[in-house]
């Protein structure tokens, strides 16, 4: 009896809570907007089966709780009902399941005027590398990391020579500009993640990954690492700043290019 | 009955009379199934201090300073690692697979009481093994339960040294001692049946037991070889799992490697393994709820298939865990499709839980009251996995609290609800004595309100974005001051909860002795375990006369009956004979179970 009360309260508290705590999505600073629809029709759904079984159970116990005298009945199964429910519940997942993988869709294709930037991770901080003029980022890999060549560019690949590196400072990039991120990492995993941006991935060595958004309002914005990555790991975040494109203008021009950073070092060495 | 089989009997049994032989160097099943038990939970209490420790730290950040980071992500792995294996999955399988599977179908013991003899002390060693990390150089490993490299076996992650080999080692054996038994469970499911006892006889639990197994007996290898390849990377340098990495500046020997092939194979074993804990609970609480609402379990045939259908579809549902992990992104349809498809059977098993609740005489025991509290609890989980599998929603809460909360109500403390309901309804027939009752009901509201208090709100982290496996949030921008208000309070519950198990385990000491005596069927039962010539059942369980079955495990509340209960080895009565006669009269001929009384094993 007290427990059918208490799951009555339960379902109340979680409902009510669910209104009124403090707790929810942090403000959307990206596209992905249709993820949180995706998410709330989920939350919907299995909303309503939550309250619907528990309340069930509810009346159930309150109906039929053991009273002196009381039989149960003997109704072992009853296949009409189990079809109706497994129906039922087909259709649930399916209206769950199809918008789902419709932005899913988006999630994995970036549009073609997508412009692309890497990010680069290691134990515990993030770099950042930008195409130059060409357009294309060059070829790196982690064999190539030295002093000199933190990121690992391939010294002999003439793409990469006018590629911007942002080493150990804030990436910024352009309001409104859907971009995609490339992933690298030269030791273990990490993940890339963006809270108001919703979208994240994982870095891994050994392999370029990728995910894309488009940011729809300016700001400074933390990168948190989302892949356990060692000790460091909590301390892992960088910044990316979402700005207009006069700024941002302004700041790139402010950017070392992989051949001017290697002419630097060349001019500290014969110093 | 001629005294020439009592001779064969006792000369078949020679039942060991050494306190030796019968206490700790035991091949009976019950014995053993408790020495199981008793060393899960030493284990579990580890881990849940270890759960303490963490959130002390999460909830009163910097205030305790021998929390630093890498003492934090060591009590996150050796937690996460200690609860999911060492606990769960060695007290379902190990206890309560040991105990019941042989009382249950009717056999005498396991078909091989020395193998599984042995299960048990590789098992304990397995957990020697574990315990070791905690006291070599460097400490437990700190490389979170998933143990993914490279992370796992580089010099950035704390136990580096020898705490990563002897997780290894352990997980090894531990192996190893779960193929001994788990092949026990099945040979002696499939031939060491009673007359009588058919497949679709067998008690639910049985069959949660049975699936559960098999499945473990399919999982665990791809664990074994990746633990291996894993080591033979630390030890001798393979590279396996290991691309090109230039590590806190220094490059390295590695080269070729893929860190993704590791979380394949860690996930089609993990998965299972969440099942593998997930399926004998779902049995077990199956029975709880029908013998204690004096009603047949709703569906029984229903819910056979349905276990099956989760065994089978859990082998290709994996990668659900990897959206985010790098995989062809591809691949994410599929395994969307696969993971919601699952949902189904998950959630014909549910509806049958409660409907088996209506019109039922509900007696609101501690058994029971633990049973309703799972179904609670593990529909929330339930439904919050439909999040965290329809792939794109995944991608905001992945690797966020929404996902610590999530597995801990459907695998943590769902079945957790279950072991406690299980143990308050066994332990009479285990021990001849019923737990006290008040403890029990102190032990039950604490558990379950507190529990949901800590986890339900925590999904709710999940969705502000907070990270897991974070030492602390404080200087994170986004994440506002109430936040930490809120892990208070979480800690708060937690030690509440923690010291409420404590109580249990008092309850189990203090009613061993004092507890009142239990008859042999307290709970008016009909499965087989109750119908034994003693409490608590002797070698051999069945005395001299092995038991004959005539129906299933559910028949209660037969109309007609004289009782609410039949037991599974009650001959056809004089009212049934006139129903299997005339099949015309009614829809409940077709009850499950009632086929033909063919031969079940021997
Ligand atoms: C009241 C009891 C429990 C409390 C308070 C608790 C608390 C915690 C905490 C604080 C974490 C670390 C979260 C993080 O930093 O990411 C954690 C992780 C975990 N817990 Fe529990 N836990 C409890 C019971 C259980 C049970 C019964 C299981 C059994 C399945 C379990 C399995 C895990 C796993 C698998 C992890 C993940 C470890 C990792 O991230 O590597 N916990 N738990
Ligand atoms: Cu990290
Ligand atoms: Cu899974």
């Amino acid at each position: 009896m007290v427990l059918a009360i208490i799951l009555v309260v339960l379902v109340i508290i979680t409902v009510v809570f669910t209104f009124v705590s403090p707790w929810w999505f942090t403000p959307l600073a990206s596209n992905w907007g249709t993820i949180d629809d995706a998410l709330i029709i989920t939350f919907v759904i299995t909303g309503i089966v939550f309250v619907a079984v528990t309340l069930f159970m509810a009346l159930a116990i309150f109906k039929f709780h053991h009273k002196p005298g009381r039989r149960a009945t003997f109704e072992p199964e009853n296949k009409k009902l189990e079809w109706w429910l497994t129906g039922l519940t087909t259709v649930g997942i399916i209206a769950m399941l199809a918008p789902g993988l419709v932005v899913w869709a988006q999630y994995i294709n970036p549009p073609a005027e997508a412009r692309a930037f890497e990010a680069v991770g290691q134990q515990w901080s993030w770099n950042f590398r930008l195409p130059g003029q060409d357009g294309e980022l060059g070829q790196a890999a982690t064999r190539f990391v030295s002093g000199d060549n933190p990121l690992g560019l391939d010294p002999q690949d003439p793409l990469g020579r006018d590629d911007i590196i942002i080493e150990g400072d804030d990436m910024h990039i352009l309001l409104d500009q859907p971009v995609i991120v490339y992933l690298r990492s030269l030791d273990v995993l990490h993940d890339f993640y963006v809270p108001q941006f919703r979208a994240k991935m994982d870095l891994v060595p050994g392999m370029v990954t990728y995910f894309w958004f488009t940011p729809i309002r300016t700001g400074e914005f933390e990168i948190l690492c989302a892949e356990l990555c060692g000790v460091g790991h909590s301390q892992m975040r960088g910044i990316v700043i979402v700005e207009e494109a006069a700024a941002y203008q302004l700041w790139l021009a402010d950017q070392l290019t992989f051949a001017e950073m290697m002419a630097e070092q060349e001019g500290d060495k014969n110093d | 009955m001629t005294d020439e089989t009592a001779k064969d009997y006792d000369a078949e049994m020679h039942e060991p009379t050494h306190f030796f032989t019968k206490y700790i160097w035991s091949q009976d099943h019950k014995v053993i199934a408790v020495q199981y038990s008793i060393t899960a939970m030493a284990i579990g209490l580890v881990a849940l201090v270890l759960s303490w420790l963490m959130r002390l730290q999460l909830g009163f950040p910097g205030v305790f300073d021998f929390i630093d980071q890498e003492a934090y992500y060591q009590y996150v792995t050796m937690h996460g690692m200690i609860m999911v294996i060492y606990l769960l999955t060695a007290f379902f399988l190990g206890g309560f697979g040991n105990y019941l599977i042989p009382l249950m179908v009717g056999a005498r013991d396991m078909v091989f009481p020395y193998l599984n003899m042995l299960s048990y002390w590789v098992y304990l060693l397995a957990v020697l093994v574990l315990v070791a990390s905690f006291f070599v150089t460097g400490g437990p490993t700190g490389a979170g339960w998933t143990l993914y490299p490279p992370q796992s076996i580089l010099p950035g992650t704390p136990g580096y040294d020898g705490g990563i080999i002897l997780m290894l080692v352990s997980l090894i054996i531990f192996i190893v001692a779960f193929t001994m038994g788990g092949l026990n469970y099945v040979t002696t499911i499939l031939q060491a049946r009673a007359r009588g006892m058919t497949l679709m006889r067998m008690p639910l639990s049985v069959w949660g037991i049975f699936v559960a197994t098999f499945m473990g007996l399919l999982a665990f290898p791809a664990l074994f070889v990746s633990g291996v390849m894993l080591l033979l990377d630390r030890v001798i340098g393979t590279s396996f799992f290991m691309p090109e990495i230039v590590s806190l500046g220094e490059p390295l020997a590695y080269g070729g490697g893929s860190p993704l092939l590791f979380q394949h194979l860690f996930w089609f074993f993990g998965h299972p393994e969440v099942y593998i804990v997930a399926l004998p609970a779902f049995g077990i609480v199956s029975d709880l709820l029908s013998v204690h609402a004096r009603k047949a379990i709703f569906g029984y045939r229903m819910m056979v298939w349905a276990l099956l259908a989760i065994g089978v579809l859990s082998f290709i549902v994996w990668a659900h865990h990897m959206y985010v992990s790098g995989m062809d992104p591809a691949f994410g349809y599929f395994f969307a499709v696969t993971t919601l498809i699952i949902a189904v059977p998950t959630a014909i098993k549910v509806y049958n839980w409660t409907l088996t609740l209506w019109k039922a005489d509900i007696h609101l025991t501690i058994p029971m009251m633990f049973a309703i509290a799972f179904i609670l609890t593990f529909v929330f989980g339930g439904l919050t996995g439909l999040f965290l599998g329809n792939v794109v929603v995944d991608v905001p809460l992945s690797d966020t609290y929404f996902v610590v909360a999530h597995f801990h109500m459907v695998m943590g403390v769902a079945p957790i609800l279950v072991v406690f309901g299980a143990i308050y309804h066994w332990y009479p027939k285990i021990t001849g004595r019923m737990l006290h009752e008040g403890m029990g009901k102190v032990h039950f509201w604490v558990t379950f309100l507190g529990t949901y208090a800590i986890y339900f709100p925590m999904h709710y982290l999940g969705f502000v974005g907070v990270p897991r496996r974070y030492y602390d949030y404080e200087d994170i921008e986004f994440i506002p001051d109430s936040v930490a208000d809120l892990n208070m309070a979480i800690t708060i519950a937690a030690l509440v909860v923690g010291a409420a198990q404590l109580m249990f385990i008092y309850n189990l000491v203090w009613s061993l002795i004092w507890g009142k005596k239990a008859d042999s069927n307290p709970w008016k039962a009909n499965s087989l375990e109750w119908q034994t010539p003693d409490t608590p059942p002797k070698h051999g369980n069945w005395g001299v006369e092995m038991p004959t079955v005539y129906r299933w495990a559910y028949d209660f509340s037969v109309p007609g009956a004289a009782e609410d209960y039949m037991p599974q080895n009650m001959p056809p009565q004089p009212f049934e004979a006139h129903r299997a006669a005339h099949p015309e009269e009614g829809p409940e001929e077709d009850k499950p179970g009632e086929d033909k009384p063919e031969e079940g094993g021997t």
